[in-house]
C-alpha cells in the first residue's frame, strides 16, 4: 500500500521527479490525449515491472539494462500495434510518442530502481502507483492546455464539455509548447508550495 | 568462459520469447490495422463522391481508384499523395476529374502540423478551395486574394504547411499524368 501511495503524491514521477519529460510536454494537448498517455504508460510499467521482478534473479548483472529494454519494447510496441488496431484516431494524434515510451525513463528507472530489488506484489503496487500518478499528471496538464487553447475538456470523447462561451478566443500558445512549460512550472510550483 | 555464455544464452532466450510473442500480437492486429487504412480511405472517396463506386487499380506500382457509377460510366480518379509537412508527413486523398484537368476535392488523412496553424488545412475553408481548381497547370498558392482557376488562399501563419500540401498536390499530380498519358 505504501509503495502504491507514493507515486500518486509525495514522489509524484512528474511534479516531483521531473522524469519523462518528453511525452509529458509533447502530447498534453487534449485531456484525451494525455489520458491515453497515461494509460499506455500505466500498462507498459505494470507489465515490465511484473516480468522484471519475476525474472530478477536469472538476469545477468551486465547485461541488466539491455534485458529491460527489450522487455520495455515489446509492451510498448503491443500497446502500439492495439492503438492502430483499436483506436486508430488516438494512435494517429500520439503519433510517434507510443515508440518513445520505450526510451521513457520512468518505465526503465522503476524497473532499475525497484522491480528488480523487491517482491512481485510491491513491484506491481509500485508500477500501479507510478503509473497512475503519471496519467492523472499528464491528465490535469492536458485539461488545463486544451482549456484556454481550444476552450473544450475531452474533446473527442462522449464526454465533450464546451466550458467557454462560443465567444472565447483561444489562446493558441496554450496547446504550443510554451503553453506546456508554462503549465508545467505553475503546476511543480503549486505543487512545491503545498508540500511546504 | 561460463559468465559469457550465461550472459549470451539468457539474452537470446529473452529476446526470442519477445519476438515470438510479438508476432503473435501482430498477426492478429495486422487484419484490422489494415481495414482501419481502407476504410479512411473509403470514407474519404464517399465524401468527396459519394455518389461514386471506387475500384482499385494498379498501373506501374501506383495505386489509383477508378470512381464510376451505372449511370455515367467513369467520373474521376482518386489517389493517395503524401509528403514532407512542416512537422512530420501529411497524407492526403485526392480525386481528380477523369481528364486530370480539375480536383474534385481533397481530405487530408493524416497530419501533424502546428495546432492552431498548420492544422487548419484539415479545416473546410482550406480544403474546400481545392473543390474544382484547375490543375492543367500547377497549383499556386498567393496570399490576399487569387485571380487564377488554379490559385488557392494560403493560411495566414502557415505557409509553409500550406506550401507543402501544394508542392506535394503537384508532384504527384505531375507524376500520375505521365503514367496515365502512356497507359490511356
Amino acid at each position: 500500500m505504501k509503495n502504491f501511495i507514493k507515486g500518486l503524491w509525495r514522489e509524484h514521477p512528474i511534479f516531483r521527479q521531473l522524469l519523462g519529460m518528453c511525452p509529458t510536454l509533447a502530447v498534453t494537448t487534449s485531456a484525451l490525449n494525455g489520458l491515453s498517455m497515461g494509460l499506455a504508460v500505466v500498462f507498459v510499467l505494470f507489465f515490465s515491472s511484473l516480468v522484471v521482478s519475476t525474472i530478477k534473479r536469472i538476469i545477468p548483472h551486465q547485461v541488466r539494462i539491455a534485458v529491460y529494454t527489450v522487455i520495455i519494447a515489446t509492451f510498448v510496441t503491443i500497446v502500439d500495434i492495439f492503438l492502430k488496431a483499436q483506436f486508430p484516431d488516438i494512435s494517429k494524434a500520439l503519433g510517434p510518442y507510443i515508440p518513445l515510451i520505450i526510451v521513457n525513463c520512468i518505465i526503465l528507472g522503476r524497473c532499475e530502481a525497484f522491480a528488480s530489488k523487491h517482491n512481485i506484489s510491491s513491484s506491481l503496487s509500485d508500477a500501479l502507483g507510478m503509473g497512475l500518478g503519471f496519467t492523472w499528471g499528464l491528465f490535469l496538464l492536458g485539461s488545463i492546455r486544451e482549456l484556454f487553447g481550444a476552450g473544450t475538456i475531452l474533446a473527442g470523447t462522449a464526454f465533450k464539455i464546451e466550458v467557454m462561451p462560443s465567444a472565447y478566443n483561444p489562446l493558441i500558445v496554450m496547446i504550443l509548447p510554451a503553453g506546456a512549460f508554462l503549465v508545467l512550472g505553475l503546476l511543480v510550483a503549486i505543487m512545491n508550495r503545498i508540500e511546504q | 568462459m561460463k559468465e559469457t555464455i550465461k550472459i549470451t544464452s539468457v539474452l537470446t532466450v529473452v529476446c526470442m520469447l519477445c519476438a515470438f510473442f510479438l508476432s503473435f500480437v501482430y498477426d492478429k492486429a495486422q487484419i484490422k490495422i489494415k481495414e482501419n487504412k481502407k476504410k479512411d480511405i473509403e470514407d474519404a472517396i464517399s465524401k468527396l463522391m459519394p455518389e461514386a463506386s471506387a475500384e482499385k487499380i494498379e498501373i506501374d506500382n501506383e495505386q489509383i481508384y477508378r470512381l464510376s457509377n451505372k449511370k455515367n460510366g467513369l467520373l474521376a480518379y482518386a489517389f493517395i499523395a503524401s509528403g514532407q509537412g512542416y512537422q512530420g508527413k501529411i497524407k492526403m486523398l485526392v480525386v481528380v476529374d477523369s481528364s486530370f484537368k480539375k480536383l474534385e476535392g481533397i481530405e487530408v488523412l493524416e497530419s501533424i502540423e502546428t495546432p492552431g496553424l498548420g492544422a487548419k488545412i484539415q479545416e473546410k475553408r482550406f480544403k474546400n478551395q481545392f473543390n474544382g481548381l484547375d490543375v492543367s497547370s500547377p497549383i499556386e498558392y498567393v496570399q490576399g486574394s487569387p485571380d487564377k482557376d488554379n490559385q488557392i488562399v494560403a493560411i495566414t501563419g502557415a505557409t509553409v504547411s500550406s506550401r507543402a500540401v501544394t508542392n506535394i498536390l503537384n508532384k504527384k499530380i505531375e507524376e500520375l499524368k505521365k503514367i496515365m498519358e502512356i497507359k490511356l
